[in-house]
């Protein structure tokens, strides 16, 4: 099962090798991490998706709440919103090139680049909407695929913050 | 101020009496620093050695171990130190010397990955890369090992840092906003548990290593005879009630007594306090205490439901949660019960039989608890430890020092001579094996330095013992490099070359006469019991089995 973990951490040099090693030592299997700055200089956020069964999930966040530069862990697995960005190449030529952009439309993805055998298409979602983009774009050809990880927020008042 | 006395001067406002360490090119500024302070620093033979070393003194004196040492080989060579203090939850500080910053990352001469290589097996480590910033980590260091549950804390310190010129302004506040141990426990889980602890027929009490480390020993006593509970430990939690007590039952695991084993597996209420339910101490997990409740209080919420199933956790510090728990516990006879742990206790004691020729190991343990139940007792890691936990009754926590969780060969020495440092007065004694003993045998020459007189007792059955043990009795006796047979080898001989004491024994009449020669010397001294070879440690719960198949020797 997939799980989407949110992780505070203190902005400071080695607290990525950190939660990585963790997941190492630990045999936890991560799935994607995304990590970026807050809204606040010293904080930075990590989504984590990792895979496991309830136990495994419980100790990843007990173990995540043990580093010391971990601040705070929300599971947000549930009721929340959840967005991968991708990158796809794909093979286009004079004949295909409107019904791909057709296709793009319909799942509100953007053409970025226009060559004259390929288009660069800029894709927003959840992991089951990019996954069903990119299965129609095989049957043009997919040159190159680049994706972020999962980044989540939970829907509602819920706010997963630093208190400090 | 240069930064090298600012980091000394912060360590006597620490109150760090004892630092054990080695120097070296990368933390030469400190060591200088170090020259005109009033800090005793113990010079080992080796980093592996000064951090065990300081490691025993922090268990036997509870108070954080510090440790030095310089770049590249050097804090390598503290690693297994490291995390031996790890896995036993020792509070440490070690200092480590760093190649200049302008530098890391090149290859450097003596340059190695000091804090990613101690990131697994540290509770937080540090690459001071500001010297502004030093003096904060230097007082983050101390409170992080020392509070919540303790471990050890490394600071690496680049050698430009060293020299920097700060101003001396050591913080007072912490501001750690991620890390703020939870000790006072839920009071509503505090109620469910005493109730349950007061329906119960059949409570035991299972004390692990963190009854000692939160000072709950008087608390958990009390606890017992109210309820009243029979109380069994882990190996690292010799010592959290005296062995003596009636309801003390020892110590349970692969090689705890078969009535210990066999009540805990008959339970039906487990309260555990401050363990974390090793494999060495629960035999297969699955079939652990089937019919029992069980209570789990720690301060670190991983540790509960990690292993076994819990049914009432409580996260909190074991002194302030027993503290309250007792306060809703009402005593209730349980006579059946009573009865029945005893007779096991009458029917399965550890025994063994000395006969005239050949020193039983377990005699030469008995001997010493006979002549010296006070001391501290440290051990190696294989029979000698498991002869030495059974054999040694342990009257107060601290007493008993033992590499539980990483299982270190070569501990025991190192730690008996840090224990000795903090207790100069009391008897420290080191039960070893012979293979053990080799592993840091180089530090006779610190204790006769220092004038640090340990006692090392080794039992010397010549073989790599405890694996000798299992593959007699799994491998059908091939005794694959487990027999260090050297008859030319003397450790009486060895002892006397580095200007120690030395005592070889080889009958078992002579033991008692050989302690008591050793105890009223003043010095270090090695005593080489030649014991029987081929003694093997019973009861024994074979690895993976459930503690109810736990088997005795056949007679
Ligand atoms: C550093 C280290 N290496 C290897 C082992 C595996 N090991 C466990 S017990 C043991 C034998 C110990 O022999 P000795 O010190 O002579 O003690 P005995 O079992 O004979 O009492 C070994 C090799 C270990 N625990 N630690």
């Amino acid at each position: 099962m997939k799980r989407i973990i949110a992780v505070l951490v203190e902005n400071k040099p080695g607290v990525l090798a950190r939660v990585s090693s963790l997941f190492r030592r630990r045999n936890f299997n991560i799935d994607s991490l995304a990590v970026g700055t807050t809204d606040r200089e010293d904080i930075s956020r990590m989504t984590i998706v990792v895979r496991g069964d309830d136990k495994t999930v419980e100790q990843v966040i007990k173990q995540l709440n043990k580093l010391i530069e971990v601040i705070k862990v929300s599971d947000l697995s549930e009721n929340s919103v959840n967005r991968i960005l991708a990158l796809i190449k794909v093979s286009a030529n004079t004949s295909n090139r409107g019904e791909i952009i057709e296709i793009a439309n319909i799942f509100r993805a953007r053409i970025v680049d226009v060559a004259r055998d390929s288009l660069i298409i800029e894709i927003t979602g959840d992991e089951d909407k990019i996954n069903a983009f990119t299965n129609l774009m095989r049957q043009y050809g997919i040159k190159e695929f680049v994706r972020t990880g999962v980044i989540s927020m939970a829907r509602g008042s819920k706010v997963v913050e630093a208190k400090v | 101020m240069r930064a090298a006395d600012a980091i000394v001067k912060a360590l006597e406002y620490e109150g760090v009496e004892h630092i054990f360490g080695i120097p070296g090119g990368a933390i030469i500024e400190v060591y200088d620093a170090l020259y005109d302070s009033s800090i005793e620093h113990i010079l080992t033979r080796h980093e592996q050695a000064a951090v065990h070393a300081a490691d025993g003194y922090a268990r036997a004196k509870g108070k954080t171990g510090v440790a030095f040492a310089t770049s590249g080989p050097g804090a390598t060579n503290t690693v297994t130190g490291i995390a031996t203090a790890y896995m036993d939850s020792s509070p440490l500080v070690v200092m480590t010397g760093q190649v200049p910053k302008t530098m890391i990352g090149n290859d450097a001469f003596q340059e190695a990955d000091t804090t990613g290589i101690t990131m697994p097996i540290t509770k937080h480590n540090y690459l001071v890369t500001d010297e502004r910033e030093l003096l904060k980590v230097v007082r983050e260091a101390f409170y992080i090992a020392s509070t919540g549950r303790p471990g050890p804390v490394l600071i690496d310190l680049p050698k430009d840092v060293t020299t920097a010129d700060i101003e001396f302004d050591y913080p007072v506040e912490i501001n750690l906003p991620g890390y703020k141990p939870k000790i006072k426990g839920h009071p509503k889980q505090i109620k469910n548990a005493a109730e349950e602890i007061v329906k119960s027929e059949r409570p035991i009490i299972l004390a692990g290593g963190g009854v000692i480390l939160s000072n709950a020993c008087e608390e958990l006593r009390k606890l017992a005879e109210t309820i009243p509970a029979f109380v069994v430990t882990t190996l690292m939690g010799k010592g959290a009630i005296p062995e003596t007590h009636p309801l003390s039952l020892g110590f349970i695991g692969m090689h705890g007594s078969k009535y210990a084993n066999y009540a805990v597996m008959d339970a039906d209420l487990i309260l555990a306090v401050g363990c974390r339910f090793s494999d060495r101490t629960t035999g297969n997990v699955s079939e652990f205490a089937p019919e029992a409740k069980i209570i789990h209080i720690d301060v670190d919420p991983a540790e509960i439901g990690k292993n076994v199933r819990v049914d009432i956790p409580i996260v909190g510090d074991a002194k302030l949660v027993l503290s309250e728990l007792i306060k809703y516990i009402k005593y209730k006879q349980r006579k059946e019960w009573e009865n029945k742990v005893n007779n096991w206790r009458e029917k399965y004691p550890l025994k063994y039989t000395q006969n005239e020729r050949t020193i039983k190991p377990q005699y030469v343990i008995e001997k010493i608890y006979e002549l010296k139940p006070d001391a501290i007792v440290t051990t190696e890691v294989g029979q000698n430890q498991m002869w030495a936990a059974q054999y040694f009754k342990v009257s107060r926590a601290r007493q008993f020092i033992s590499s539980g969780g990483l299982g270190t060969m070569g501990f025991g020495f190192p730690a008996a001579m840090g224990a000795q440092v903090a207790f100069p007065e009391s008897t420290v004694v080191d039960i070893a094996g012979d293979g053990s003993f080799m592993m840091n045998i180089q530090e006779l020459a610190t204790c006769v330095d220092y004038k640090i007189p340990v006692k090392v007792c080794i039992l010397n059955n010549m073989f790599l013992g405890m694996v000798r043990q299992w593959q007699e009795l799994f491998y059908d006796e091939r005794y694959s490099e487990t027999c260090l047979r050297c008859k030319e080898m003397s450790f009486e001989k060895i002892a006397e070359g580095f200007g120690a004491v030395g005592m070889t024994v080889e009958k078992p009449s002579d033991v008692e006469d050989a302690l008591k020669e050793a105890f009223e010397i003043d010095a270090p001294i090695v005593i080489d019991f030649r014991v029987e070879r081929l003694e093997n440690v019973y009861p024994m719960v074979p690895a993976g089995a459930s503690l109810r198949d736990i088997i005795d020797e056949e007679y």
